[in-house]
C-alpha cells in the first residue's frame, strides 16, 4: 500500500495541472468563438512558416 | 542606456532611427479606432481567410479578426478608415457586410455570468473525476484506514469545490426562502448540505459510506443545465443586440451653417436635421425644405408613399424615399412620437407573463415531495431503528437519489438543440419559455405590410405597354433611386427593353423625372404632376404615369412584392391545420387581393393597432393560442397581447423588442418549420420529465429500503442524467 503514498499526490497534482490549464484558457479568451477556431485549423495560410 | 534615457513609444529601437516612425507611431497610439461589422454570410474557413485578407490590405488596417460565431469582424484601424469603405470592400469581395454601433453593441463587455458559470462548472467536473477515482477504490474494496484515508482525501477535495462550485445554488435557495417561496434550488442546496454533514460524520467515525462524490457530480451536473441555459440565452442575446446595432443612429445636423454628423441621441429640439433619400428620420419634425415622398409602412401599415413638402410634419421611424429633405426637430429621443408609443407597448399586458414555464410547474410539486419523503424516511428510520446516525444516512440516500438532478438537465438540453437547431434555420429564440408557447400555438396572425409583403413594389401590368413606351419608362427610370422607378427599371430590363435616347433628364424630387425623347417633353412619376390626376382618382394601387408628348398618360401598376417563403409558409401553416389570419392597417382592396392571392380565408383591413390587438384578444377568449407575426409600429400591442410572437429583422427595433422570436433571414418559410420543432422539443421535455421519474420510481424504494449506496446514487445519477442529455439531441 506504501504505492499510494506518491499515487495519490501525483494523480491530485495531474488533476491540478488540468484545472489550470482549464482556468488558463477562459481567462484568455478562447471560448470566444468556438465556431471560428474549428474551421481556422483548416485554413493553410500559415502552414510553411509561422505568422510573423 | 539610450533606451532609458529618451523613452520610445515604438517597441524596437531601430524605430528611433527611421525617420518619422516614431511619428507613425505616435499617430497611431492616439487615433485608434474600433469598427465591428456585421457579416451575416460568412460560414466557412476560406470566407475567415478572405475577409481578413481583404480587411487587412486596405491601408490603415491594423488587424482584423473574424468571429465565426458571432458572424462578425473587428477592425482596429486609424481614424482615416470609414466602415462604409470596408462595407463597399467586403462587397466587393463577395460578402454582405454592415456597420455596428459599438455603443449599443458595448463590444468589451464580456460575457461575465457565463465565465463564472463555466469556471464553477470546470472546478466541479474536476473534483468530480479526481473524487470518483478515490470513491472507485472505497467501491472495489478498499478497507479500514485505506478507505478511511481516501474518505478524507475526497472530503478535502469536496468540500472546497462545492463552497466554491455551488455558490449559484445557495444564492437562488437563499433568495427563495428569503421571498418565503420554494423552487429547485431548495432540495438541491438541502441535499447537497446534509450530505456533506452525514458523510463527514461518517468519516470521523471511520463508517463505510461517504457521499462526496455524489454531491459533486450532482453539482457539476446541475451546472452543466445552466451553463446551457445560459449560453442559448446569450447567443440569442448578442444577436439580438447586434440587430439593435445594425442601425447606427446617427444623424447630420446644420449648425452655424455647416453641416455635422451627430449621434442622435445629442440632437436637440429646433435643430435643422438633413434625411437623405434612403434615410430613417431621427426625430419628430416639420419638413422645412425639399419635396420627397414619404414611406410611413412601418408605422401605420400603409403602402401608399405620402407626398412631403415644406411644412408638413414628419415623425421619428418613417424613411424618406426622393428627395432630401430638412427637418426642423420639434421633438428628439424618448419624447418622439416613435418612442412613446413603443413605451405604450411595455404598459399593456403580456401573453407570456401568464404562462409558467414547464420546468416550474413541475418543481412546484416536486420539491415539497421529495422533502417530505426525506423527512418521513428520517423519522420513519429514527422511530424504527433508534440510531440517529443510520435515519440520518437513509434521508441523504433519498435525497441525493430524488436530486432533481435529470430534472435539471431536462429541459435546458432539450432547448439548446432546438434553438440551435432554430437559429441555423435564421431563427433567434429570446425568450426561454417561447419554445414551450410556440408548441401550443393553433393559431397565427400575420401582419401584411413588412411581414408577408417584403415593402418593395412589383411592376404587374409590364404586358399592358409597348415597346416604344417601355423604353421611354426606362430611361426615364433609370439612376433614379425612387423605389418605384428601380423596380420598373429591374422589370423592363428582364423583358429585354433597351432605353430610349432621353436627353435633359432630371428629376423633380417628390413628383418624378422629365426629359425630351424625339423632340417631346416625356414625364414619368405622380399623377397630378404628369398630367392623370382624373384617371388617378380611385387608384388603389401604387401607379406611376407615364406621359409622351400630348399623348394619354399610361399607368405602371405595382403591387408589393411577397416576402420570400410567404406563400410556402401559409400553405405549410394551413396544410397543418392551423387557422391562419391576416389583420393589416392597409386599404380594403389590397388586403383582399393578398388574401385571395395566399389563399387566406380570414382578414380584416384598415385595422388600427388597438383593434389589431383586440383581436388577438378576442381569438384568445374563444380558447385559440395565437401567434402574432409582425413588424411595424402598428404590430407591436398585438405582438406583446398574443401568446407568442415572430418580428422579422427588418422590423422595427421597439416590434423586435416585443417579440419572442426574431426571423434573420428575409424567408418565412421557417415559421412552419418552427411550430413542429417546437412541439417535438417539447414532445422530448416531457419525455425527459418521465425518464427522470422513472429513475426516481425504482431507486427511491431502494433508498428508503435503506439498501441504497454511494455506488447506487453514483449510478442512478450519472445514467438518468446522461439518458435525458441523450434524449435531447435526438431531436429533429
Amino acid at each position: 500500500m506504501e504505492v499510494l503514498s506518491y499515487l495519490i499526490p501525483i494523480s491530485l497534482l495531474l488533476g491540478g495541472v488540468g484545472l489550470v490549464a482549464f482556468i488558463y484558457t477562459v481567462r484568455t479568451n478562447q471560448y470566444d468563438d468556438p465556431e471560428g477556431d474549428s474551421r481556422r485549423i483548416l485554413n493553410d495560410d500559415w502552414d510553411d512558416h509561422p505568422k510573423p | 542606456m539610450t533606451a532609458v534615457i529618451r523613452p520610445s513609444l515604438s517597441a524596437c529601437p531601430a524605430c528611433v532611427a527611421a525617420p518619422g516612425a516614431q511619428a507613425i507611431a505616435e499617430q497611431g497610439l492616439h487615433k485608434d479606432a474600433h469598427i465591428a461589422l456585421s457579416l451575416p454570410t460568412i460560414h466557412c474557413s476560406a470566407c475567415i481567410a478572405t475577409v481578413e485578407r481583404t480587411l487587412a490590405a486596405m491601408p490603415g488596417v491594423k488587424s482584423a479578426r473574424v468571429n465565426l460565431t458571432l458572424k462578425r469582424a473587428t477592425v482596429e484601424a486609424d481614424h482615416s478608415v470609414m466602415p462604409d469603405q470596408l462595407v463597399k470592400l467586403l462587397e466587393r469581395a463577395g460578402y454582405e457586410a454592415h456597420e455596428l454601433d459599438a455603443g449599443s453593441l458595448s463590444m468589451t463587455q464580456n460575457d461575465r455570468v457565463g465565465r463564472d458559470l463555466l469556471m464553477r462548472m470546470a472546478v466541479s467536473g474536476f473534483a468530480m473525476m479526481n473524487v470518483m477515482l478515490l470513491s472507485v477504490a472505497v467501491w472495489s474494496g478498499a478497507t479500514d484506514a485505506t478507505r478511511d484515508l481516501f474518505h478524507w482525501i475526497s472530503a478535502a477535495i469536496a468540500l472546497p469545490t462545492l463552497a466554491f462550485s455551488g455558490v449559484p445554488f445557495y444564492k437562488s435557495a437563499w433568495s427563495a426562502l428569503r421571498a418565503r417561496r420554494s423552487n429547485m434550488d431548495v432540495p438541491i442546496v438541502t441535499a447537497l448540505l446534509l450530505a456533506v454533514v452525514a458523510s463527514v460524520w461518517e468519516t470521523a467515525l471511520s463508517g463505510h459510506h461517504a457521499y462526496f462524490d455524489a454531491a459533486v457530480a450532482l453539482v457539476f451536473f446541475l451546472l452543466t443545465g445552466r451553463y446551457l441555459d445560459h449560453r442559448t440565452r446569450a447567443i440569442a442575446r448578442s444577436a439580438a443586440q447586434e440587430l439593435s446595432a445594425l442601425e447606427v443612429p446617427r444623424a447630420t445636423v446644420r449648425r452655424d451653417g455647416a453641416e455635422v454628423v451627430l449621434p442622435a441621441a445629442d440632437l436637440r429640439i429646433g435643430d435643422l436635421v438633413l434625411v437623405r433619400p434612403g434615410g430613417r428620420m431621427p426625430v419628430d419634425g416639420v419638413i422645412t425644405e425639399g419635396r420627397s415622398e414619404i414611406d410611413r409602412s412601418l408605422l401605420t401599415g400603409e403602402t401608399l408613399p405620402v407626398f412631403a413638402e415644406p411644412g408638413r410634419a414628419v415623425s421619428a421611424g418613417e424613411v424618406n424615399l426622393t428627395g432630401p429633405l430638412t427637418i426642423r426637430a420639434t421633438a428628439v429621443g424618448r419624447e418622439t412620437s416613435l418612442h412613446r408609443m413603443a413605451d405604450l407597448v411595455a404598459i399593456a399586458e403580456s401573453g407570456r407573463s401568464r404562462y409558467t414555464a414547464l420546468a416550474d410547474s413541475t418543481a412546484k410539486y416536486y420539491t415539497p415531495g421529495v422533502l417530505l419523503l426525506a423527512l418521513a424516511s428520517f423519522i420513519g428510520w429514527y422511530v424504527y431503528s433508534g440510531d440517529m446516525r443510520t435515519a440520518l444516512n437513509i434521508a441523504v440516500a433519498v435525497l441525493i437519489i430524488t436530486c432533481p438532478c435529470a430534472l435539471g438537465l431536462a429541459v435546458p438540453a432539450v432547448t439548446t438543440a432546438a434553438s440551435g437547431k432554430l437559429f441555423r434555420r435564421g431563427m433567434l429564440i429570446k425568450d426561454a419559455t417561447a419554445l414551450e408557447r410556440l408548441a401550443r400555438v393553433d393559431t397565427v396572425v400575420f401582419d401584411k405590410t413588412g411581414t408577408l409583403t417584403a415593402g418593395t413594389p412589383e411592376l404587374i401590368n409590364l404586358s399592358d405597354h409597348d415597346g416604344t413606351q417601355l423604353a421611354v419608362a426606362l430611361a426615364l427610370a433609370e439612376g433614379s433611386s425612387h423605389p418605384l422607378s428601380v423596380s420598373l427599371a429591374a422589370a423592363a430590363r428582364a423583358a429585354g427593353i433597351v432605353p430610349a435616347q432621353v436627353t435633359d433628364r432630371t428629376e423633380v424630387p417628390g413628383y418624378g423625372s422629365e426629359g425630351v425623347w424625339q423632340g417631346q417633353p416625356v414625364r414619368l412619376g405622380r399623377a397630378s404632376w404628369v398630367g392623370a390626376g382624373d384617371k388617378a382618382a380611385g387608384a388603389t394601387e401604387t401607379t406611376a404615369w407615364l406621359s409622351i408628348g400630348d399623348a394619354a398618360p399610361r399607368g405602371f401598376r405595382f403591387t408589393d412584392r411577397l416576402r420570400p417563403g410567404a406563400a410556402d409558409a401559409v400553405r405549410q401553416l394551413m396544410h397543418n391545420g392551423i387557422r391562419v389570419l391576416l389583420i393589416s392597417g392597409d386599404t380594403t382592396p389590397v388586403v383582399a387581393a393578398l388574401a385571395k392571392r395566399l389563399g387566406i380565408p380570414e382578414w380584416q383591413a384598415e385595422a388600427l393597432p388597438a383593434d389589431k390587438s383586440a383581436r388577438i384578444t378576442a381569438l384568445q377568449s374563444e380558447g385559440c393560442n395565437v401567434l402574432m407575426v409582425g413588424d411595424g409600429l402598428n404590430d407591436t400591442a398585438a405582438l406583446t397581447a398574443a401568446d407568442v410572437s415572430i418580428s422579422p429583422a427588418s422590423a422595427l427595433d421597439a416590434a423586435r423588442v416585443a417579440s419572442d422570436i426574431v426571423l434573420l433571414g428575409s424567408d418565412l418559410s421557417p415559421i412552419a418549420d418552427a411550430l413542429t420543432t417546437a412541439q417535438s422539443a417539447v414532445k422530448r421535455i416531457r419525455e425527459n420529465f418521465n425518464i427522470a421519474m422513472f429513475y426516481n420510481v425504482i431507486a427511491v424504494p431502494i433508498a428508503i429500503a435503506g439498501f441504497a449506496t454511494p455506488l447506487v446514487a453514483a449510478l442512478a445519477m450519472s445514467s438518468s442524467s446522461i439518458t435525458v442529455a441523450l434524449n435531447a439531441v435526438r431531436l429533429k
